[in-house]
């Protein structure tokens, strides 16, 4: 019953948002594709599990007929001078090109001379905003049933730029850089999320009693955007108090925008609250309308090969991309399909307390299309 | 046969109706030195919102004891901008404080005044013990959890300034001196309570510098401490496992933000923060307050109505005694405390049920025995 609610709810909210497809259009520069004209996207399978679970959505995409043709980019085994890192020019050409992408678990090589893959594509392609909707899968029992709320992070500033030095033996500065510009734009983000999804409600996190400036200045960002968006209500809440809410009662909370570090914090609790990073979908949202939707669990090395792998972050991270997209039939369907399956409980991979394989979770999925 | 048996079976009988010794035990004697009777004066500072009454709760719940003991009371309000030579002086005469919330206007120019006397008295470190209490039913089990925090530095060190216009920095600092104190005490705590396990929250891997240094200092300590286990976790790890798997925890220690966001989810596991106690404590002097700092100012509907939660500062007073070295009445006043908290009968709006301050206090001096 709640289950079912639950899908009755995530579907009148996605169909009351297909209006402001032209805000969105503008905003993100580009017009979506039709049946006939297929959307080219990027698809970096990874390492580990990667290529396993990036094979899964091939799969699931092709049975409900998604109109996406995919471009496939691997990690090269040297690095490339023009982008200091293993990631080559021409992926991220391709992913600027097409301005979609969908990224598998990539885990950096140990080594020193190049930045984390990580962090190239963040810098490369200016994902400036990490969004990560958390909603309790009926079917998968975790402590918390009733979570169904968005992080959205700013990912480019705020306390992780990397800027330390040791002032002197004994004594170490890092600094915390919080520009207007980054502010204006991820609440931007924010808000136009919460519209287009049919959100109400938009909590800034900010620790602005005690850094008043920075936060301060956050905040002040946060105000001027809610006021072009008077239908949605605007609220403020302390990270302490933000915290002690979200473990207590989690249903308080809508869509959460927040600072680097407290959204990387805030983004894992609320994953671990619906069950860990293997169920949770997310995606980088970068200038120009770039969407690069990624799984964000590790590659896990020691299943990789042995169809063990659990899909549904990569799914439910596609699934993100073709909201992003604007193909919410598509989206509704693969999501039902796929919280279907979880239900059941008949197909569940190693990780939920099951036996399935990969392929015969896929299978499933695709069946219940 | 029967008569040999009979006594064995009564006596049998007998030891298993016995009741196990939970709240009654008495532990052994406590010698005191001549003159230990004598009352102590201890500062007391009520504090804004939801302050007065919780301090009003203790101040009657001593007397009802006739605890030796008499308080100094000092106004002071979150709007003031120190804190007042007197109130300072006092603290340093008695060493001992005990204090409500005191409210920091977001945004508005004054730097916390609960930052400030931090600071002034040098109160390095932050102690929150969230533990379940038997009664009262939360998601999560076997939570017994002390967050120590460092209280001086890092991102509270409050030095921002404007770089241009739209560009605001804010420092971290982070210094071995009070890395290292803090994690001697951490570990000193650990010893004197006997606690088997110190975890050190980081992240290092972001801020190789700055966390590094503190990470350097906690592992320093941890070699002079063989017998008590130490490990590491990268903060949204920790967060994650804290709200699926927190009895993995026993004793924390973590620079300044991170043990503030971190002290308050592991209370709002645990019950949340109108029960946890807690208190800063330095080289010379301890003040008592509400252990997690969300919440503990409330808003006006709780002290128009009065139904703020004492237990919270209780538990706290309660602590205050032991440091005191009164240890029979800390555990009369924990033994009536969670009395009436297992009965269910009088508890708060935070707890899930309708009583007002007052008739918690009531409840509790009824079960003192």
């Amino acid at each position: 019953m709640i289950m079912a609610s639950q899908i009755m709810r995530r579907l009148l909210r996605s169909q009351q948002a297909n209006s402001p497809a032209r805000v969105s259009s503008l905003l993100l520069g580009r017009t979506f594709s039709t049946e006939s004209n297929p959307i080219v996207a990027t698809l970096f399978p990874g390492d580990g599990i990667g290529p396993e679970i990036a094979e899964s959505v091939k799969q699931v995409f092709r049975a409900a007929d998604v109109p996406i043709e995919w471009e496939e980019h691997y990690v090269g085994k040297e690095i490339d001078p023009r982008t200091q890192s293993f990631l080559t020019w021409e992926s991220l050409e391709s992913v600027r090109r097409n301005k979609v992408g969908l990224k598998g678990p990539m885990a950096t090589p140990i080594g020193k001379g190049h930045r984390s893959l990580n962090l190239t594509l963040r810098k490369e392609l200016n994902l400036y905003a990490n969004v990560r909707p958390c909603y309790s899968l009926p079917g998968y029992k975790t402590r918390y049933d009733d979570v169904d709320l968005v992080t959205i992070r700013e990912n480019t500033e705020g306390e992780y730029s990397g800027l330390e030095h040791q002032v002197v033996r004994g004594v170490v500065e890092s600094i915390k850089i919080i520009t207007r510009q980054a502010s204006l734009r991820v609440a931007e983000y924010a808000f136009h999320y919460a519209t287009a999804h049919g959100r109400a409600r938009v909590s800034a996190i900010h620790k602005a009693n005690i850094m008043q400036k920075t936060d301060g200045l956050f905040l002040k960002c946060c105000r001027e955007v809610a006021e072009k968006y008077p239908e949605i209500t605007y609220e403020e809440v302390v990270i302490d108090n933000c915290c002690m809410m979200l473990v207590k009662n989690p249903a308080l909370f809508d869509v959460l925008v927040m600072p680097n570090l407290y959204g990387d914090i805030i983004s894992d609790l609320c994953a671990g609250l619906i069950g860990g990073l293997g169920l949770t979908p997310s995606c980088n949202i970068g200038e120009g309308g770039i969407a690069l939707a990624e799984a964000v669990h590790g590659s896990a090395p020691d299943i990789a090969g042995k169809n063990m792998a659990n899909p549904t972050a990569l799914l439910l991270s596609a699934v993100t991309m073709l909201r992003h997209l604007e193909l919410h039939d598509k989206a509704d369907r693969i999501q039902e399909a796929i919280l279907k399956t979880i239900a059941e409980g008949k197909y569940r991979t190693g990780d939920l307390g099951g036996t399935s394989t990969t392929t015969e979770f896929t299978k499933a999925i695709c069946d219940n299309l | 046969m029967a008569r040999k048996a009979l006594p064995i079976l009564k006596h049998l009988l007998q030891s298993a109706e016995t009741p196990l010794p939970s709240l009654h035990a008495r532990s052994v004697t406590y010698m005191p030195r001549p003159g230990d009777g004598a009352p102590r004066p201890v500062t007391l500072i009520p504090g804004d919102g939801i302050g007065p009454l919780v301090t009003g709760a203790v101040e009657q719940v001593m007397e009802a004891m006739h605890a030796p003991l008499y308080f100094e009371r000092y106004d002071v309000h979150g709007d003031m901008k120190k804190i007042p030579q007197v109130v300072l002086d006092s603290i340093k005469k008695n060493k001992v404080c005990i204090k409500g919330g005191l409210m920091t206007p977001v945004g508005g120019g004054v730097s916390s005044l609960n930052v400030q006397l931090r600071k002034e008295l040098d109160l390095y470190a932050s102690l929150v013990n969230c533990f379940n209490l038997p009664g009262l039913p939360t998601r999560h089990e076997n939570v017994d959890i002390v967050v120590i925090r460092e209280n001086t530095e890092g991102e509270y060190a409050g030095l921002e300034h404007e770089v241009v216009p739209g560009v605001v920095e804010s420092l971290k600092v982070i210094t071995k001196f009070c890395s290292e104190r803090i994690a001697k005490y951490a570990f000193e705590y650990a010893y004197l309570n006997n606690r088997k396990k110190v975890t050190a929250v980081h992240k290092a891997n972001i801020m190789k510098l700055a966390d590094g240094l503190f990470l350097e200092s906690c592992r320093e300590v941890a070699t002079k401490y063989p017998g008590i286990k130490y490990n590491e976790i990268i903060v949204d790890n920790c967060c994650m496992q804290l709200v699926s798997k927190p009895e993995q925890f026993d004793v924390m220690v973590t620079p300044n933000l991170y043990g503030n966001l971190v002290a308050n989810t592991a209370a709002g596991i645990a019950g949340g923060t109108g029960v946890m106690p807690g208190g800063n404590v330095g080289a010379d002097t301890a003040v008592f307050e509400q252990g997690a700092s969300a919440g503990n100012v409330g808003h006006m509907k709780l002290v128009e109505q009065k139904k703020a939660n004492p237990v919270a500062l209780l538990l706290s007073s309660a602590m205050m005694l032991r440091h005191l070295q009164f240890p029979s009445f800390a555990d009369r006043l924990e033994t009536a405390v969670k009395r009436v908290i297992s009965g269910g009968k009088y508890r708060t709006k935070d707890l899930g049920g309708e009583s007002t301050t007052q008739e918690v206090v009531d409840a509790v001096i009824a079960a003192l025995d």
